[in-house]
Order: C-alpha cells, then sequence, then structure tokens
C-alpha cells in the first residue's frame, strides 16, 4: 500500500458538521411535539412542506453553481432552515407562504451569499421577516389552541391538515379556529390590568401562554440537550434570555397590561426561548469569540423586548436576530480574545 | 504540593498508550548500515570531520558543531564511513541533506572513555562544554541545542527548572517507559541541571495517565541532596496534572505548573524558568557520568500496522524500516506512516529514513485507525475550534483570513503564537485542514517580509548610488569653477599683450554699437525677430524657446551677416581660453599630455586668427561696396 503523505494532524474526532445538523433537528422535537398537541397538525405540515421545498431548492441552487449537489444536501442545514422557519410560520400556513419564505432562506440569504457558512444573516429569519412585511395577514394569524376551541369547531386530522396547506380545503372557521396570541392581546389592550385580560382572554395561561408555556418548555428541553451535548455554548443563549428577563423586569410594574407582561411571561410567550436556543445559537451568523457572543445574545434579548413593547409587530426574535447579524462582525473586532502570551500580566 | 492551574482550551483524544507499554524497552540490534543527517537539530548543520574510507569507533565524533547554534555528531558504533552524501531525511517534505553513512563491523567497540567520577566538582561552563561536545539537543521534538538553553544570561536569574514528562501525544510512550526504567538516570540528569542553573524550584511535571510512575521518580529524586547543589533551598517536587492535549507543549505545561504564560515572542527564562525533557535529561547524565556522547535513543513502534509494539533503546541513524521490521511490520496494512505522534508529526516518504535525534515514536496506523480525512465541508463558524485552541486565537477567523490571503488580519490575530498542536483540526467538524491553512500561510507572512526587508534594502542601495552620483556631479562642478578661476587669473597676468586681440576686440564694439544704432534693418526681419524674441523668452516650452532663439539669432544674421562672424570670432576665444587653461594646468600637474594640449591651444589660435582675418575681410568688402 502507497503510504499517504498529509500534514498534521492526522487524529480526528469522529463528529461531523452533518452530526451537528441531525443533532440540532433531533433537538426540535419536544418543542414540535408541544406545537403539535397544542395547535394541531399545523406545524408539522408546514415542516413537512418547508423541507421539501428547502432541498429542493437547495438542490436548485447548488446545481445552478456547479457544486456536487449529494455532497452539499447531507450537509443537513437545508432541513435544518426549512425545520427553523416551519416552527416560526403559523400552523396552517399556505404552500405558497412556506416556498416564498423558503425561496428567500435558501436561495436568497444562503446560496446568493455562497452558501452554507458564508451568510451573514440567519436564513430562516429573513425568509420569516419577508413574509412578516409582505404578508401581514396570513403571518400574524395563529391558530387557537386546541384546549381553547369551542366544541363546535372540530380540529383538522393530518390529512385535512395537508389539503388546507395545499389550499384544497377551507378552514373549518376561520374565527373560531384562529386566536390572537397573547403578546397581540398585550399590545392591543393597553389600559388593563394584566390579571383582568387573563379572565377576559382565555388564552392567556398560569405564566405565559395556553399552550405557549409547554412549547417553550419542550424547546428548552432540546436546547439544554444540544448544550449538554455542546453543539453550542450557553454564552449567545443564556445571555438573551437574561437581557430579556432583566429589560421586562425593570418594566414591570405589578400588573397593568401596559408594562408588558412579567419576565416569565415574556420568557414563556411567543418565540422567546425557541428562539434562544435555536436561532440566537446559529453559529455562522453570529459572533464567533465567547466574550462576543455574550454581547450578541444580549442586544438581541434588549431589542427584543423594545420591539415587543414599543415596535408595530408583537414579536421581535427575527428582526432582534437580524438586526445582531449587522452587529456581529463589528462584535468580533472588538471582542477578540486575548492570545496566549498577550496579556497584560505576561506583556510586563 | 504545588498548585495547579488549568490552560484554555485542549483536547482528549483516544490516548492509545497501552499497546505499546506491555513490553519493557528492547534494545534494538545493530542495523547494518546507519545514516546520520548532519542536521538533527535547530541550527547550523554539523561539519563532517571524518572522510569516506575512514574507520570509526562508536562515541568517535564525526562531525563538529559550525557556530554557536549547533551541535556535533557521533559514531553510534563502530565501523567504516561508506558515504558523505544526500540522502532522505525525516522531514514533512522528504527533503534530501547531508548524512554520513557508516557501515556498522559489528564490534561495537567504544572509543576510550573518560567518565566523571564527581560531576559535584565541577563549574557550570565545564558542564556545558560537556553537554555541548555530546551533542545534546531536546529530545522533546524541537531538538533545540541543549548547552545553549543552559547557558542563560546571567543577568536573568532562572528560579525554576520544568522536567517535562507530560508526553501528552497519543500512541507516544518512550518517556513513559523511560521514567519506568531509567528513574536513576533522570534524577542525576536532574542532579546535573540543578547543579548548571541553580534553581529555587524544581518541577517535574506528569499527567495523570502516567501514575505508576510517580513513586518511582520521587524516590530517585530523593536520592539527591539539591539544597546542597545549588547553595539555595531547592526542592525537587512530582507534580501531576490532568492528561489533557496539548499539555506537553512548552508554553502549555509552564502555564499548568505556574500559572505563568510566556510573553509572545519571548523566551521562557524571561519568566525564570528553564523546561527540559526527561530524555534531554537522560542524555545530559550520560554525557557527564559515563561520557557517552548522545548516540542513542528511546523510540515508541506503535499502530495497528505493527504487530508487536514497543518502546526500542535504538541506535541514531537505524533505518526505520529496519525498526518496523523488529515489530512484525505488515506493510501492506500500514496507511501511512508518522514520526512522531498523531497530532503533531509528519508523515514519512519511505521507509528508508533514519531514526534521528528528535524521534520519539513511529507510528505505523492502519486506514481503520486514522482513516482518510472525508473532503472538507463548509466551515460553519461553530467555535468548536476556538474551545480547544491552547493559544486561545480564533481558529475560524484566522482560516476566513488564510483563505482570502489578508496577511495584515492574520498577524493582528495573532497567527505567529499558533503553535500547530493541531486541537482546532481535531475537533472540526467540517473536517478542514486548518493548520495547513496556518503553516501555508505563516510561510506568505514570512515571505512577505523578507520581501519588505528585500526593498528596503534596494530602496537603501538607490538612496546611496543617487546621493554617490550627486557628490560627483558636485564635485565635477567644483573643479571646473576652480579650473576656470584659474584660467582667468593667468590670462590677466598675462594681460594685454596681443595687440591684435585688442584691435578686433575693438572691432567688435564698434559693429556692436553700429547695430544698437538700428542701422541697415529691414522691417519685414525686425518684426520676426521681435516675434521669435517675445517666444523666446515668455514662452513656457523649452523646445519652442530654443527654436525661436535660433529662429530669431538666424534672422538677425540675415539682417546683418557680420553678427555670425563675431558670433565665431567670441566661440574662438573661448576655445582658446580653454585650451591655454589646459596647458596651464597640465604643467602644474606635469601632465604627460602636455604636448598634445599645446598641440590644442596652437590649433585654437590659429582658429581664431583666422576668424579674425575673415571679420577684416568683410569689412572691407562691405565698405568697398558702400
Amino acid at each position: 500500500m502507497a503510504l499517504m503523505r498529509i500534514t498534521s494532524p492526522h487524529a480526528h474526532n469522529k463528529q461531523s458538521t452533518s452530526d451537528v445538523m441531525k443533532l440540532v433537528l433531533l433537538a426540535t422535537l419536544p418543542g414540535v411535539l408541544a406545537l403539535t398537541v397544542a395547535f394541531g397538525w399545523g406545524t408539522l405540515i408546514n415542516i413537512l412542506l418547508a423541507s421539501i421545498f428547502g432541498l429542493a431548492l437547495e438542490a436548485l441552487a447548488l446545481a445552478a453553481r456547479k457544486r456536487p449537489i449529494a455532497f452539499y444536501l447531507k450537509d443537513y442545514s437545508a432541513l435544518v432552515t426549512a425545520v427553523l422557519l416551519g416552527i416560526a410560520l403559523p400552523p396552517y400556513s399556505a404552500w405558497w407562504i412556506l416556498l416564498t419564505g423558503m425561496f428567500f432562506s435558501i436561495i436568497v440569504a444562503k446560496q446568493l451569499y455562497g452558501g452554507l457558512g458564508y451568510n451573514p444573516f440567519n436564513p430562516a429569519m429573513v425568509g420569516y421577516v419577508v413574509l412578516l412585511i409582505s404578508f401581514p395577514i396570513q403571518m400574524t394569524v395563529w391558530a387557537a389552541p386546541i384546549e381553547l376551541l369551542p366544541a363546535s369547531v372540530s380540529v383538522p386530522n393530518l390529512w385535512d391538515s395537508l389539503l388546507i396547506a395545499l389550499g384544497f380545503m377551507q378552514f373549518p372557521s376561520v374565527d373560531g379556529f384562529t386566536m390572537a396570541t397573547p403578546l397581540d392581546l398585550l399590545r392591543q389592550n393597553n389600559a388593563l390590568m394584566i390579571d383582568d385580560l387573563k379572565q377576559q382572554y382565555s388564552q392567556f395561561g398560569q405564566w405565559g401562554g395556553t399552550g405557549w408555556e409547554w412549547v417553550s418548555l419542550g424547546f428548552l428541553v432540546g436546547g439544554l440537550y444540544l448544550l449538554y451535548r455542546k453543539i453550542f455554548t450557553w454564552h449567545a443563549p443564556i445571555s438573551m434570555l437574561l437581557a430579556l428577563a432583566l429589560m421586562s423586569a425593570l418594566f414591570y410594574d405589578g400588573g397593568s397590561s401596559a408594562s408588558s407582561g412579567s419576565p416569565p411571561f415574556q420568557l414563556l410567550t411567543g418565540a422567546a426561548i425557541f428562539g434562544a436556543f435555536f436561532i440566537v445559537t446559529d453559529p455562522v451568523s453570529s459572533a464567533v469569540s465567547n466574550k462576543g457572543r455574550i454581547i450578541y445574545g444580549a442586544g438581541i434579548g434588549i431589542l427584543i423586548f423594545l420591539i415587543r413593547k414599543w415596535g408595530n409587530y408583537p414579536d421581535a426574535v427575527a428582526f432582534a436576530v437580524l438586526l445582531m447579524n449587522f452587529a456581529a462582525p463589528l462584535i468580533d473586532h472588538y471582542t477578540q480574545p486575548t492570545t496566549y502570551g498577550h496579556s497584560k500580566k505576561s506583556k510586563s | 504540593m504545588n498548585k495547579i492551574w488549568d490552560f484554555h482550551g485542549g483536547i482528549h483524544p483516544l490516548e492509545n498508550k497501552t499497546q505499546s507499554l506491555t513490553k519493557a524497552i528492547v534494545t534494538a540490534p545493530i542495523a547494518p548500515q546507519l545514516t546520520l543527517p548532519l542536521s538533527q537539530h535547530i541550527g547550523a548543520p554539523a561539519k563532517p570531520i571524518v572522510q569516506v574510507g575512514d574507520q570509526v569507533l562508536k562515541g568517535q565524533c564525526i562531525a563538529e558543531a559550525v557556530g554557536p547554534v549547533s551541535v556535533p555528531l557521533h559514531a553510534p558504533t563502530s565501523g567504516t564511513v561508506i558515504a558523505i552524501e544526500q540522502r532522505t531525511i525525516p522531514h514533512a517534505s522528504g527533503l534530501e541533506d547531508n548524512c554520513i553513512v557508516i557501515e556498522a563491523n559489528g564490534n561495537d567497540e567504544w572509543r576510550t572513555r573518560n567518565p566523571i567520577t564527581d560531576y559535584t566538582q565541577l563549574d557550570k561552563n565545564t558542564l556545558i562544554k560537556i553537554i555541548s561536545h555530546a551533542g545534546i539537543s531536546g529530545m522533546g521534538g524541537a531538538g533545540f541545542p541543549t548547552s545553549i538553553k543552559l547557558n542563560t544570561r546571567d543577568d536573568i536569574a532562572i528560579d525554576t527548572l520544568i522536567l517535562n514528562a507530560t508526553e501528552c501525544e497519543p500512541y507516544i510512550t518512550s518517556d513513559h517507559s523511560l521514567m519506568r526504567e531509567y528513574a536513576d538516570e533522570i534524577a542525576n540528569g536532574v542532579a546535573i541541571l540543578a547543579k548548571i542553573i541553580k534553581p529555587t524550584k524544581i518541577l517535574f511535571g506528569i499527567e495523570d495517565n502516567k501514575l505508576d510512575v510517580v513513586d518511582g521518580i520521587s524516590a530517585a529524586l530523593a536520592q539527591h541532596d539539591f539544597a546542597a547543589l545549588t547553595g539555595l533551598a531547592t526542592e525537587a517536587e512530582v507534580i501531576t496534572f490532568p492528561t489533557k492535549y496539548p499539555s506537553g507543549g512548552e508554553k502549555q505545561l509552564i502555564q499548568i505548573l505556574t500559572g505563568k504564560e510566556v510573553p509572545s515572542g519571548g523566551l521562557p527564562a524571561q519568566l525564570g524558568i528553564v523546561c527540559q525533557n526527561i530524555g534531554t535529561a537522560v542524555a545530559i547524565h550520560n554525557a557527564v557520568c559515563l561520557d557517552e556522547p548522545l548516540i542513542s535513543r528511546i523510540t515508541t513502534v506503535t499502530g495497528d500496522a505493527v504487530n508487536q509494539p514497543c518502546n526500542y533503546h535504538v541506535l541514531l541513524g537505524t533505518p526505520v524500516e529496519f525498526l518496523l521490521a523488529q515489530s512484525d511490520y505488515q506493510k501492506n496494512q500500514s496507511a501511512r506512516l508518522i514520526m512522531g505522534g498523531p497530532m503533531m508529526g509528519f508523515a514519512l516518504a519511505n521507509t528508508a529514513v533514519p531514526i534521528v535525534k528528535t524521534t520519539n515514536c513511529i507510528l505505523a496506523p492502519t486506514e481503520e485507525e486514522l482513516p482518510t480525512p472525508p473532503p472538507a465541508q463548509a466551515c460553519i463558524r461553530c467555535g468548536m475550534c476556538a474551545e480547544a485552541c491552547p493559544a486561545s486565537l480564533l481558529p475560524q477567523q484566522l482560516y476566513w483570513f488564510a483563505q482570502g490571503k489578508e496577511l495584515d488580519k492574520l498577524e493582528e490575530h495573532n497567527i505567529a503564537d499558533c503553535i500547530e498542536c493541531g486541537a482546532c483540526s481535531y475537533v472540526c467538524p467540517s473536517n478542514i485542514p486548518l493548520v495547513q491553512y496556518y503553516r501555508a500561510s505563516k510561510v506568505d507572512i514570512r515571505q512577505r517580509k523578507v520581501d519588505h526587508q528585500n526593498a528596503e534594502l534596494a530602496k537603501e542601495r538607490f538612496d546611496a548610488r543617487q546621493e554617490r552620483l550627486q557628490r560627483l556631479e558636485d564635485e565635477k562642478i567644483a573643479a571646473r569653477k576652480a579650473r576656470q578661476a584659474a584660467a582667468k587669473l593667468a590670462a590677466e597676468q598675462r594681460g594685454k599683450e596681443d595687440v591684435k586681440n585688442a584691435a578686433v576686440e575693438a572691432a567688435v564694439e564698434r559693429v556692436k554699437a553700429k547695430k544698437a544704432k538700428g542701422v541697415q534693418e529691414s522691417p519685414a526681419a525686425k518684426e520676426s525677430e521681435n516675434q521669435a524674441n517675445i517666444i523666446a523668452t515668455e514662452s513656457d516650452d523649452p523646445i519652442a524657446r530654443a527654436v525661436a532663439k535660433r529662429a530669431a539669432q538666424l534672422a538677425e544674421d540675415a539682417a546683418n551677416p557680420e553678427n555670425k562672424l563675431i558670433r565665431a570670432i567670441d566661440s574662438a576665444k573661448q576655445r582658446v581660453s580653454k585650451s591655454q587653461t589646459r596647458v596651464v594646468d597640465a604643467e602644474a600637474n606635469n601632465d604627460e599630455n602636455l604636448a598634445i594640449f599645446k598641440q590644442a591651444a596652437e590649433k585654437a589660435e590659429a582658429k581664431l586668427a583666422s576668424a579674425q582675418q575673415a571679420l577684416i575681410d568683410f569689412r572691407a568688402q562691405s565698405s568697398a561696396q558702400e
């Protein structure tokens, strides 16, 4: 056998980028399960369609760029983007919403910038924001929690859900089937006490929103699993959640709806937990050093609160993430870690 | 118990050390031919002092050190020098270099040895000289001449001696087996080191995967009274710390044992620390106490492609293939052959290369053991490399800049502090050969520095040349002025002896006065002359000015043909004065060309006379016409 001549190191650990992506997919399972239990099959259909579109668009773009298709599809990054966007979109989103979203995620935000690793913005969040700005009506209608549906409204089964998404079937009853999310309600009612809101609207749960508490818990479990597997470090997600909690604690006045709810409410509604562990941790578009990631995460947490409280949108994870994506290179520039032998102590 | 610190990053690759530790150290037989590269250390290659055909004895010096950073080379066994030529040396690039080849005669006959019975009586310089003459360079891997490392400057106080028994690379067990079987020799070497550098602290660093040797080493060290050796309250201590790659790196070990960081670009000595490998300690013991130079070492032979992995006590120069054969090497299963460990070792081009002073391991893995790396995927900036980097660099950023050849950015991100340990490449999930990028970039940066220096040098040379030319020009002008002044003086001395000259000059004056009155000038000629004068004095273009000046002159000549003749007289006069000056100079300097100059002066005077005659004729003609 001819001797192979390559330079050191010769040893390598077994983990691959594909494994990392597969672990991320695995970690979304508890959250997706909670979403499905709380809001029906819609999220699963979202994920299914987004994945099909995502893989097809990725293959198309790779073919156009004359890159090996199978090799790059096997890194699972397109699938991760598809699943994250599918989770973020309202359940039972129409197929063309998903297609548009995936087009902007995969083609515009990722492949046009040079593919995986070269995208300055989180692809899933680019797709989400394009949709949110272009189709505000479709994007702000969220399915009602199943447990709150009146007996007259039946939950669509899996097949019906697919038909709804593909446009072959109408929602059983649009009014009864969708509801404003707790964050929407908080925005729309500025002159009430939160306790009053809670009595008035069943969407509010014990801490966050009905169903949302479990969803957040699901994503928290998945996120902690990834943390345990050392897929990412704690710095960005924890600093984001802390910043959000601190901001809401600072502005919480004990109960009026104008104060945007208590820290647990802020953390357990909307996409805060999902964002912290699955979006903010996207390594490609975030700051690189640990110190940088703390600043990056904190920036997102603060921006989420600012937009939730004073902005025009009820939830803000996507905007906050994209804004901090812009800032990531700047953060990197100022947070370069001290190299061995460069500390003030050793210089003296 | 000395406190221990942690260093940033690090990895935990599979150790694979047990395979080669099942047996005691085996003394390898003497190979029929030993190939000894002249450069087995950092620094200038040694210079051969034997010739082809010479008989050498074991331990005889066969090549001497050249310059301060160099070490000599000794014959590992007795035999005949059969060649001094270029052979493939153990190097990542498969380079060839000068080697002395010795054919062993099988007697293994030593030269006369004069062991020193009591090294405690020797002073620092004598000990360093012995070490230097024994050809000892660092046995841990880099191969820096030991005597230089020990010969610390007097103004820097060394308070800590660190013995590196870390051996953090997977597979390698040469230091481990050395500690098992040569504890006394190691301790003796440590004592000699202590005698030389007089530290107050001796720290013996061992990773906690070698706890079985700690008691033996401690006992061996306890036999020495270090305080008596140094005259200080010196104590030696064996310190164990958690196994983590690359804790055996000098900088990392210093951080673990002292909490200090070696300044970037600096040396441990600046912190008052000297770090030595334990293999080097044994070599020092051999050199001082046995008068045996460095001619052999312990080398691990391991990997799944050898059936009997173990450690060998092997002569330097032994071909790798000879040593592999001792371990029942399965050539057809061997995917690559690595000298050193799997993290920092280099792949060998062939099996004929020799064992050298730094060879701590020959690793023969199978394809399953160390698989061919798959194609690199995209960097997702996951940051695992930054987590693993013991130098706290940002490998993912360095990779980014290396791809774009942004050398300034690479330097800003301290690529120079990369120790090429390979931890980043090891953890990279996208299988990017990061260290290769850094190596290439380091070469680019070095090349740019050289280019820059060359450019500076060229500029300096150019400036110097310009300055020199300017100086010569200035000197020329000054000399000319001096000559002119001398000529003027000479002319004045001669006075107006030439009556004819005076008459002509008077005539010229008269003509000039006549012309000034504006006699005989046609209006057309006058106008063109004026125009030409305007251009000659006011135009920006020098060529236009010159052309106009010439035109004005011609116009003037046409109007007044006398002018031309007057000018001819003027220039002839100048020529005469010039040639006369030259004659005067030549007379003053006794120039051999004096005759030629005199001839030239006569010629010039003749010319002047004929010009003057021409003017007189012209005048006579014109007055006749009138």
